[in-house]
């Protein structure tokens, strides 16, 4: 079995090119998660207790990190800078003043 | 005494990876590789790294204090903002930080910002800034090791000789391997505390023979609030995802973006970075609250006896009385508490050195303000020209022992609660910070004169916080004073959380403001040569 290599290992989070309709989706859903972080519905309840003893709010907010984890596999994947890399491999020149 | 025995070895461990390091770099005395470990960071190391410079003692024992005295809000207030917040600074700042500084040769942000808007002594301000706000994390480093060995070791370990250990400990390994030590110190260390919060949740629920009852018990006693968020106001809370905007501008996390030895470092990184913070967070937050029904821990019990009184009678005590009781109930210890009480000595000990891991964190604050010293001040004012690179590594060997050794001094005289303010406003200045970042790297009109003065209005800013602070005294828990009011509306309140603006935090208008003095001066001052700005701003970019 040969080493897949870190290309092929990065694979699923490749990056694809980003369309402006894509960029626009993609803020759009930054913008939607950041309001979901202010869940004003679980506020003054404690129940349920999910699994029977954690606060709803607290697992609410346990669900928002995972959210989070998959926004960022989105714009990972969706709206990698990939120019950046491009303009660090250009010749190498000492700018520190 | 084997808790102690463990967490010493644990120590010990901890060196030789320093060390090992250190071998591994011998012979190369160059700047990069002790600053920077050369740009070389595998993204495994970068990850871990990266997150355990992130997660200093507050993540473990701040946060489980916290949820304590406050409940399970603790995680939304700190956690899960940071989990959206954070990931997302690094792939659009952090990136960006990462390719200047490879093709630029940036070490420390001041550079950046020096080459970027052609100036000299505005970076020196920018400098002089975040070292003033970064200081008090190295020494509240040392106590925190101190606290936690002393409580560790039941008091066998006195506070001064954990302080010192510490120190000796974190000056070694970042002495010998610099950039390269701390990083795989930082990787060791946060593997070991990510396992912690599981570990700890199990062996702890089950010390307490479960936590449905412990957590039917606080729904039904006067402590319900604990499980909900009904004392913070959906404006408070909204106002707390302005503070991990800080993270990106804190230098020992800029400095740290440039260690990847590839962009592509990143991706992992950042998805994996809101995971690692549920990983930790969770459990902390959670065993925090459930020490509320820890009847058999007489240290806890004394806590929450003297949170009763300070709730019941506050409005009569003298303010002396008052701030006594406020100390009995600081708990950042309780996870301490709970593992000596349920955990087997040889677990606790394990567990001790997860907590010492988190704590021991403050080592890239050393090092950054190290490499911000020689490279910003030192080469930047001929020393490198004069003196070589060698001498360069040298003076910042020299500088961490230097800081170490006064930041220890500083530990034994001064009580503690100075520095945890200290850092409360350094959360909040760095987060007024971040638009300097942001206008540098994303706007071509951004000027010197823009940064200059949102600068020196986070310093005045956070230094007018703190004399607020300090003048007016904090009312009981639950009220407010009225320290500035305008037509019948309250614009700043002293609550006994702090100052709040409007009912938000001081972050909020100290970032807006920040962000709006760098429009509006930049506006209105000349700009950057073309030649400049076409290198940071390329056509096709």
């Amino acid at each position: 079995m040969t080493d897949p290599g870190p290309a092929e290992k990065d694979r699923r989070i490749a990056p694809v090119p980003a369309t402006k309709m894509k960029t626009t989706l993609l803020v759009l859903a930054t913008l939607v998660v950041y309001v979901l972080h202010q869940d004003v519905w679980f506020w003054t309840s404690a129940r349920p207790l999910v699994f029977g003893f954690l606060p709803i709010g607290l697992f609410y907010h346990a669900c928002f990190t995972l959210l989070c984890s998959l926004l960022m596999w989105l714009l990972v994947r969706y709206a990698w800078p990939e120019h950046l890399e491009r303009e660090a491999e250009l010749p190498h020149e000492d700018r520190r003043p | 005494m084997i808790p102690t025995l463990i967490v010493l070895a644990y120590l010990g461990v901890v060196v030789y990876i320093g060390v090992f390091a250190f071998r591994r770099a011998h012979g190369k005395e160059e700047v990069e590789d002790y600053f920077l470990a050369s740009r070389s960071l595998g993204p495994f190391v970068f990850l871990m790294s990266l997150f355990g410079t992130n997660m200093t003692a507050f993540a473990i024992l701040g946060s489980s204090g916290h949820a304590f005295a406050n409940g399970i809000v603790t995680f939304g207030l700190m956690a899960s903002s940071s989990a959206l917040v954070i990931p997302l600074t690094l792939l659009l700042v952090g990136t960006r930080v990462w390719a200047l500084g490879k093709r630029y040769g940036f070490i420390t942000p001041v550079q950046l910002f020096r080459d970027r808007w052609e100036t000299s002594h505005v970076g020196t301000v920018i400098f002089a800034v975040q070292a003033v706000l970064l200081v008090p994390y190295v020494i509240i480093g040392v106590m925190g090791g101190g606290t936690t060995l002393e409580a560790v070791s039941g008091g066998r370990v006195p506070y001064w000789l954990g302080g010192a250990l510490v120190a000796l400990v974190v000056m070694t390994y970042v002495f010998f391997g610099g950039m390269r030590g701390t990083a795989w110190v930082n990787t060791f260390q946060t593997t070991l505390f990510l396992g912690f919060g599981a570990i700890a949740l199990v062996v702890i629920g089950w010390g307490m023979g479960g936590f449905s009852r412990a957590v039917e018990a606080i729904a039904a006693s006067p402590q319900s609030f604990l499980l909900t968020r009904e004392r913070v106001s959906p404006l408070y809370f909204l106002s707390y995802t302005f503070i991990p905007l800080s993270s990106i501008a804190f230098p020992h996390i800029t400095i740290f973006c440039l260690t990847a030895r590839r962009m592509t470092q990143f991706r992992k990184t950042v998805i994996l970075y809101p995971l690692c913070i549920a990983v930790i967070w969770l459990p902390c937050v959670f065993l925090g609250v459930m020490a509320n029904r820890a009847s058999d821990v007489p240290e806890i019990q004394e806590k929450l006896e003297a949170r009763r009184t300070l709730s019941a009678e506050s409005a009569t005590l003298a303010p002396e009385a008052r701030d006594a009781l406020r100390a009995k109930t600081a708990a950042d210890d309780v996870l301490v508490l709970l593992l000596n009480r349920y955990a087997p000595l040889w677990l606790a000990g394990l567990l001790g050195a997860g907590i010492m891991a988190a704590v021991m964190a403050t080592d890239s604050q050393i090092l950054a303000l190290s490499t911000m010293f020689t490279e910003d001040v030192f080469a930047h004012y001929e020393g490198k020209t004069r003196f070589g690179e060698a001498a360069q590594v040298h003076t910042g060997r020299a500088f961490v022992i230097g800081l170490t050794v006064l930041a220890y001094v500083i530990a034994l005289r001064l009580p503690e609660g100075i520095f945890v303010v200290a850092i409360q406003y350094a959360f909040t200045g760095f987060a007024a910070l971040a638009p300097l970042l942001l206008a540098a790297l994303f706007w071509r009109g951004s000027t010197k004169w823009g940064a200059l003065a949102s600068t020196l209005w986070v310093a005045l800013g956070v230094v007018g916080i703190a004399a607020l602070n300090a003048a007016v005294p904090a009312p009981p828990p639950g009220q407010a004073t009225a320290v500035w009011s305008f037509a019948g509306q309250r614009l700043l309140e002293r609550t006994a959380g702090g100052i709040s603006v409007l009912g938000l935090l001081p972050v909020v208008p100290m970032v807006l403001i920040s962000a709006l003095l760098m429009l509006v001066v930049s506006a209105l001052t000349p700009k950057p040569s073309p030649e400049t700005i076409a290198r940071y701003f390329p056509p096709g970019g």
